[in-house]
């Protein structure tokens, strides 16, 4: 096994809180601030991995779990995620199933561990939670049924490899399609602005946010973890997709690839300073919006 | 970009425009999604019969460009400024069904062209599906909204997707019948928007189910 194997796996472990850190740290320019410095979610980890935790009489295991298993299942599915046209550490064809259903599976370990602290606030969060993920669902499934028909291949490293100028040239409008509606699903799943505010202090209009308000210590320094991780995956098929840099060298590629990223940060903190937040009633009109693009991208492939 | 790929791209953007209208409350928003909609498919002569006769098809594409991406909107903004209505309040279909009822009727238009057995043509395999989308998305705008400015909208997508399935089939339409099409369009827009102009004047709304209880 060569070190260009692990690469995406690592890579991801590695450098996903530094996305949330570009994110954060564009906001706070765009603010007139200077911000925290880029390493900041890594120390916010660290720091709360030494603190202890504090669970409520009123809570089972179920609520113990719900992190653990949640960052379990993130890390599963980090396995599975290319880095544009440098494979995965694991693939096999239908493995983008098993990807979508990981992360259903860390969103119930992260939704039943809120309903089970008995808490209102938290059970509305689970309860828009599942409401968005329910719609972003088809998107996203839609999305990369798209661009498997285009490529003729059906696990994620295959499908992302195969996307070159050439498939751009030729199906660009489907492509670009299938990138919108990622991008919706992207800022959906990992409740960004315009869908949700990560920064938010009002419980009544939180998404994500009000169902860990729970958890501390090393509880919350998986969940902040297993978000990040979140973010690069989704991130990670996007850039794929929307840089088809594929020259056959390793490094380039993967330098390619990395510098997509440090660029979905930025424009992902350019949106966030730019746009306020949808109201949530608004949210499934998008979302029902980001499945018809993905429909028309099929339509558009199948002809 | 092939050509092939430049009217792909205009038929993905009448198709979303579609959708966006479907989807959106705001009249003004509305009037703009319709008005770049014309601009779209009046392009279409451009990419189909740019190489032949290409002064017919800059003249036709001019025409369009301008009735239905200026005077359309610029008459019927002034419409809306009279009437002081700014949304589409409660349409008898929701705005998410309404855009889940504009991708089936994708669905249903693509179905019905396979069993069409239409000739093949060089607006590739897309265009008149989205013409037919785009005919009953018109249609379905004017029998589920409220609001006289609405239907307009609705009668013009209508035409967009007449005009998108003629272009596409029928390549030798004389530049006169072509440019006298738009004139009636234009004629029956101008007309309709004086009615809805008349309509608020007369009675403060432009709420056309509201029109069978009145009384003079």
């Amino acid at each position: 096994m060569d070190a260009m194997t692990l690469a995406p796996f690592l890579g991801g472990l590695v450098l996903a809180p530094l996305l949330l850190g570009i994110v954060t740290r564009t906001k706070a320019l765009f603010a007139g601030r200077h911000g925290a410095p880029l390493l900041q979610p890594y120390w916010d980890i660290v720091t709360l991995l030494r603190k202890g935790a504090t669970y409520s009489r009123t809570t089972t295991w179920v609520f113990r779990a719900g992190p653990v298993a949640g960052l379990a299942a993130t890390v599963g599915a980090l396995t599975l995620v290319p880095m544009g046209a440098v494979p995965a550490l694991l693939r096999f064809p239908g493995d983008l199933v098993l990807f979508a259903y990981l992360l259903g599976l860390l969103r119930f370990m992260t939704v039943i561990a809120a309903l089970d602290t008995g808490s209102s606030f938290e059970g509305m969060g689970a309860s828009r939670e599942v409401l968005f993920a329910a719609l972003a669902e088809p998107a996203l499934l839609l999305g990369l049924a798209a661009v498997c028909l285009q490529t003729r291949s059906v696990s994620l490293s295959g499908i992302l490899a195969a996307v070159t100028t050439t498939t751009w040239s030729a199906q660009g409008p489907a492509l670009a399609l299938v990138a919108a509606a990622l991008g919706i699903v992207l800022v959906t799943e990992a409740a960004r602005i315009p869908v949700d505010d990560p920064t938010t202090h009002l419980e009544l209009t939180m998404i994500h946010e009000v169902m860990v308000l729970d958890h501390g210590g090393p509880d919350l320094a998986f969940i902040l973890y297993g978000s990040a991780l979140k973010l690069w995956m989704l991130g990670s098929l996007l850039v794929g997709l929307v840089v088809p840099i594929r020259s056959g060298h390793p490094i380039l590629d993967g330098g390619a690839f990395v510098a997509g990223m440090a660029i979905l940060g930025l424009a992902l903190g350019t949106v966030e300073s730019s746009m306020a937040r949808l109201r949530l009633v608004r949210i499934p009109k998008l979302l029902v919006g980001a499945t018809a693009l993905a429909l028309l991208a099929i339509v558009l492939v199948s002809r | 970009m092939s050509p092939g790929a430049g009217v792909e791209a205009v038929l993905a953007l009448v198709v979303i425009t579609d959708l966006l209208l479907l989807g959106s409350s705001r009249l003004r928003s509305c009037i703009r999604v319709v008005a770049v909609q014309g601009i779209m498919v009046s392009l279409l002569p451009l990419f189909l019969h740019g190489g032949e006769g290409a002064a017919r098809a800059w003249a036709l594409t001019a025409g369009g460009v301008a009735v239905k991406g200026a005077v359309f909107p610029l008459v019927l903004l002034r419409v809306l400024r009279e009437a002081g209505v700014h949304r589409e309040v409660e349409p008898f279909v929701g705005h998410t069904l309404s855009v889940l009822v504009g991708a089936s009727a994708l669905v249903a238009a693509l179905w019905v062209e396979t069993h069409l057995h239409l000739p093949a043509t060089a607006a590739g395999p897309l265009a008149v599906p989205v013409g037919l989308a785009t005919m009953l998305i018109g249609l379905f705008v004017i029998v589920s909204r409220r609001k006289a400015i609405t239907q307009v909208l609705g009668y013009i997508v209508v035409e967009n997707g007449i005009y998108a399935v003629g272009v596409a089939l029928v390549g030798g339409v004389p530049l006169l019948v072509e440019l006298g099409v738009l004139l009636d369009v234009f004629v029956a827009v101008f007309i309709m928007s004086i009615a809805a102009y008349h309509i608020s004047r007369e009675f403060d709304h432009i709420d056309v189910d509201q029109l069978d209880r009145l009384r003079g």
